[in-house]
């Protein structure tokens, strides 16, 4: 028994200090701590073990597709899963480095501030990336909320009325400056707008 | 020629940077550039030499940035020409021709250079350190870092410091992972490159100190960061929880959590400061008659019944008030067990007023950001998701109540629906108060009823009864906790509320019951002191007598011997009411800790246990059906722990066990509920924010913490202590402990100068004061207050006008623009030789002009620029409105 606990020992070891250097940046870069950093790696690695290797010490180029990320547990059943990955993809697409993935879940913990949180949101709800919130999107928005229950007449009474809260310039969307107004009140904002891993 | 070609390519990325500061600054402030330019031609050749040798260096150092590189490296090119202007006059047409090339092609793409020009920090810091850079390789060649100037220093400490801001900010930004992490890789660089240059001769070794100090004080900050979050207990389970059920249930585990955390404080004073030191240094066990069972008891002291119920030996014990002696001074240590045993209760109920007020402070500037309606649907639309929800049921759960709360508000928004009978409901309201008062009025009589016969049984003595009449109190309490609630919820059905609502008179009346049934039992438990009072005084009495024909008879029969010893378990004693006292509430807790558990596991865990396997031989769905598996109940598990934490207060001055007691249930209660709730629970329909209720549950809290101190403070106070039991025997009330320690343990001048601040006459203006006090505090927090709600109004009103004139001066703008463009267009060729030989001070200003449609061109999708069209701002920039004010005027200058 002991002949096949010392070595994992060392190994794991041996992995935890050549991660830790690549990290280190990380740690600089997200709110996490070494830790948490180290367990989103197995967490990352875990989504596809023969695509990601376990040692980080020459910062692989590997990503890993929308497809796999979504369906972590953590955002399975989020009704913007799709476009939360999204948005932290930098190619639009969806497809998540480890850091990216670190990055979205710095986001999305609990010691982001408000200002941050409330640019991802902005960007989680534009569906169609023009940088306002028009009609669409909040149609897209209130459908998912829903699973597509509420009838389109009050859809698009909801949606009329959202609009007219939250608008201040008058053009019948929303801008970002529109969206942090309305959401830096919101009281729920911080405490919904988290995801813990 | 050929040779500057080369080197130019080498150290291309450089020459960008370098570039792009120096458009930055070139538009802010003329005179640098002169003076750069002045001592640029000076050194020019020296320098040139080093720095290609760096530069090279540098460039492949950032290898993998090349590419994009390449792009920019002409305009890198003209920027030098321009700068170079004296020594390459030749070059100038060529470079022009070039520049404006460059100018086409970034307006034609490249989103990253515009998003640099937007992060308006990073350019900050990196301009000055840029400029700094430059200059430091123009000295490196001629001269050593010694000739540096002491601005230069300052100006190269200012930049080294802004760079360790930026890396201590980039978190927060909303960059790219890439973008930050090259960003962090050259502060890093640059910063130790630069860190130990800094500061010579004699501040030399001291900031090489003071910077490694920095250096390790971080590392030390973030290590013990590391530490403490790994050291809050629990942390993982209440984060499965909520990953499963949402954050309502795990408020009331991460309310639980905070909850042993204050009584593990009070556990610690009351351990620490009153049982060890009387355990370890005070008298004995059976040396006096206060520390001994009485000889009728020693047969039955052991007896587990008796144990349990906190009689026999564990009365005699440290757990309990009378076992303390009237001592002053204890052990080697000459420890003051009166004065600490009086001022750990003191200071056990100002610690938890302490806490829960600051908590209460805390959450209310937390959640101060919002409270009025104006954005309903919108926050419906945009918060109403919880990101931590991770189970389907939840989810499903969560999908549901969105819609219903969709519906109705859209309902309200409505306003069509008409009351259809508004006097039945009305009818129907008053009628379930009326029920719910007779239930709190009758729960409140059946306790006064049991307690009043409990007190007969027991002068009756227990031995005689059942084991039901001898726990009757606790279990009645119990039970009506237990079913008043249910009983509630039955009646609330008639009322007809919103769901909000409901809850909240729900939660209203079980608080009331559990106040009603714990003053009634609270009045109960001082007609009892009552009593055993009278009976002390008989007792008293009977102790003179006794110990008068006990010396009448020693005298009397050998009159030279030594008096002999009587046990102290002989000598008769009073009945000791805060002892009694203690000791109810202690049966109080264990019962209702019992009936918590037992609830539990058959409430819940029996009950699913029974559903899922019946359910494969029944003949109804009993799992989506009738019984199905009980819902965590959150509201009524916080109020249970809430008033356990009331008696606790009420209990622990008489009881010194008492916190003790609770961090043990508050632990195992931890870990059951914790497996409860995940493998018997599910999650429940109505969901109860969290966020919005954490200061409802800590108003509550305190509410009962400042009734549960009254009758603790009531007693202390009017009630003169027993005389033969407790800490305090012997002295008139129990606060005169302070005045002796005054008068026997400080100097003669102190006690004095105490007493006569304690005189009426100047207590009463200090109260005074002190009223006044937070009179005027209380008024200039409502006039803050009011003038809080007229800027933001007025911050709103002025940010709309603010949005409508940019969009118009946008617009205008925009036409000048064109109009420019087109003037310019016609005239390009000619006139741009002469402006750049001319007006070589203001070379930004084409750039500016040039490099400002960039942003309003239809770029390729990419979040970073919001603004084509107008400029409304953008997601990755701090909210900043009157930069933007800025630049509209001085674009339309132009």
């Amino acid at each position: 028994m002991k002949i096949f606990i010392v070595p994992s020992i060392i190994s794991h070891r041996l992995q935890t200090i050549s991660v830790s250097a690549v990290f280190l940046s990380l740690q600089d870069c997200t709110f996490f701590t070494r830790k948490e950093i180290l367990r989103l790696h197995g967490r990352y690695h875990e989504l596809a073990p023969h695509l990601v290797p376990m040692d980080y010490t020459n910062d692989p180029d590997c990503k890993l597709p929308l497809a796999l990320i979504v369906n972590m547990p953590e955002l399975k059943e989020n009704p913007f899963r799709n476009r939360i990955v999204e948005s932290f993809s930098e190619d639009g697409m969806g497809n998540l480095s480890f850091n990216e993935f670190v990055d979205m879940f710095s986001v999305l913990s609990e010691t982001a501030s408000r200002e941050l949180k409330a640019i991802y949101a902005f960007k989680i709800y534009d569906f169609n990336v023009d940088n306002y919130l028009c009609k669409e999107d909040l149609e897209k928005t209130l459908n998912r909320l829903t699973k597509e229950e509420l009838t389109p007449e009050e859809v698009e009474l909801v949606c009329q009325k959202s609009i007219e809260e939250a608008d201040l310039d008058g053009d019948n969307k929303l801008s970002f400056a529109d969206f942090e107004n309305m959401i830096t009140r919101a009281p729920d904002f911080l405490s919904t707008f988290h995801i813990r891993i | 020629r050929e040779r500057h070609r080369a080197k130019r390519r080498d150290g291309d990325r450089e020459k960008k940077k370098r570039r792009k500061g120096r458009r930055r600054r070139a538009s802010r402030a003329g005179e640098r550039e002169d003076e750069l330019q002045a001592r640029h031609e000076k050194r020019e050749a020296g320098r040139r030499k080093r720095a290609k040798n760096y530069q090279e260096s540098e460039g492949r150092e950032r290898d993998e940035e090349e590419q994009a590189q390449i792009k920019t490296g002409k305009t890198a090119k003209t920027k030098k020409n321009i700068k170079n202007e004296k020594t390459r006059k030749v070059e100038q047409e060529e470079g022009e021709a070039e520049e404006r090339n460059a100018k086409g092609k970034k307006k034609h793409g490249s989103a990253k250079k515009e998003e640099k020009d937007e992060d308006g920090g990073k350019c900050a810091a990196k301009e000055k350190t840029q400029e700094v850079k430059k200059k430091k390789h123009k000295r490196k060649g001629a001269d050593t870092l010694n000739s540096l100037s002491p601005e230069e220093l300052e100006k190269l400490k200012e930049a080294v410091d802004e760079r360790k801001k930026l890396i201590q900010g980039l978190r927060g930004k909303p960059w790219s992972m890439k973008k930050k992490l090259v960003t962090l890789r050259e502060s890093q660089e640059f910063v130790e490159k630069y860190e130990g240059a800094l500061g010579k001769g004699k501040g030399r070794k001291l900031y090489a100190y003071k910077v490694m100090m920095a250096k390790k004080w971080m590392k030390f900050q973030r290590d013990f960061e590391n530490f403490k979050t790994a050291c809050i207990p629990w942390e993982m389970k209440i984060k499965e929880i909520e990953s499963h059920f949402g954050s309502s249930v795990a408020s009331y585990f991460i309310f639980l959590r905070w909850m042993y955390g204050i009584n593990m404080i009070l556990f610690g004073l009351t351990f620490g400061l009153v049982m060890v030191p009387e355990a370890l240094m005070g008298r004995p066990y059976g040396s006096i008659p206060r520390k001994t069972v009485p000889r009728a008891e020693e047969a039955s002291a052991m007896d587990f019944a008796v144990l349990w119920d906190f009689g026999g030996y564990a009365q005699y014990s440290v757990l309990f008030y009378g076992y303390y002696n009237n001592q002053r001074a204890i052990g080697w240590l000459k420890f003051r067990m009166p004065l600490s045993y009086f001022l750990v209760g003191v200071g056990t109920v100002a610690y938890s007023y302490m806490v829960v007020i600051r908590t209460m402070a805390r959450n209310a500037n937390e959640s101060g950001v919002g409270d009025d309606n104006s954005f309903n649907f919108s926050w419906k639309t945009f918060t109403s998701w919880d990101y931590l929800i991770g189970n389907p049921e939840t989810a499903d759960n969560k999908f549901a109540s969105i819609t219903t709360s969709f519906k109705e508000a859209i309902l309200e928004e409505q306003e069509s629906r008409k009351d259809d009978n508004i006097h039945l409901t009305r009818f129907l309201r008053v009628l379930a108060n009326f029920l719910v008062l007779c239930c709190l009025a009758g729960s409140g009589y059946l306790i006064y009823f049991v307690v009043r016969r409990s007190q007969k049984f027991a002068l009756d003595g227990l031995d005689t009864h059942t084991w039901w009449e001898r726990n009757e109190v606790n279990m009645v309490m119990s039970l009506l906790g237990m079913f008043c609630p249910m009983l509630f919820d039955v009646i609330s059905a008639l009322e007809n509320y919103h769901p909000r609502v409901a809850l909240q008179w729900q939660l209203g009346r079980i608080f009331a019951l559990f106040l009603g049934n714990l003053y009634t039992f609270i009045i109960a438990l001082m007609d009892e002191i009552n009593l055993k009072r009278e009976e002390e005084k008989i007792v008293k009495f009977n102790i003179t007598t006794w110990e008068a024909s006990l010396y009448n008879s020693t005298v009397s029969e050998n009159s030279t011997g030594p008096p002999i010893t009587i046990q102290p378990a002989d000598v008769p004693r009073g009945p000791c009411w805060e002892t009694m006292v203690g000791q109810e509430f202690v049966r109080l807790i264990i019962s209702d800790t019992m009936t918590t558990y037992i609830t539990l596991l058959i409430g819940d865990f029996l009950r699913a246990v029974l559903v899922r396997f019946l359910n494969y031989c029944w003949c109804w769905d009993l799992e989506a059906g009738f019984p199905s598996y009980s819902e965590f109940d959150v509201s009524g598990n916080v109020l249970g722990l809430i008033f356990n934490q009331g008696m606790i207060w009420m209990g622990a001055f008489y009881a010194p066990c008492l916190p003790a007691l609770n961090v043990l249930r508050l632990h195992v209660s931890m870990y059951l509920q914790c497996w409860a709730v995940m493998c018997c629970n599910v999650p429940q329909e109505r969901v109860f924010k969290a966020s919005g209720s954490n200061n409802f549950y800590m108003a509550m809290l305190l509410v009962i913490l400042f009734l549960s101190t009254l009758p603790a403070i009531y007693t202390i106070v009017t009630i003169p202590p027993s005389f033969d039991c407790g800490p305090f025997s012997g002295k008139k009330r129990m606060f005169d402990v302070i005045q002796e320690t005054l008068e026997s343990d400080f100097p003669a001048w102190f006690s004095k100068v105490f007493s006569s601040a304690s005189n009426p006459g100047l207590v009463l203006p200090f109260i005074l004061l002190m009223v006044l006090a937070i009179y005027y505090l209380q008024s200039t927090s409502k006039s803050y207050k009011e003038a809080n709600v007229e800027l933001k109004k007025k911050l709103q009103t002025q940010n709309e006008e603010n949005k409508k004139k940019n969009k118009r001066a946008a617009l205008k703008a925009q036409m000048d623009l064109e109009e420019a463009r087109k003037a310019a267009s016609q005239t390009a060729d000619s006139s741009q030789r002469l402006y750049h030989g001319k007006n070589r001070r203001n070379p930004p200003a084409p750039v500016r002009e040039q490099g400002l449609p960039a942003t309003r061109a239809p770029v390729p999708r990419n979040y970073h620029h919001g603004n084509h069209g107008a400029p409304g701002y953008l997601p990755g920039f701090p909210r900043q409105s009157e930069p933007r004010m800025h630049r509209v005027p001085s674009l339309q200058r132009h």
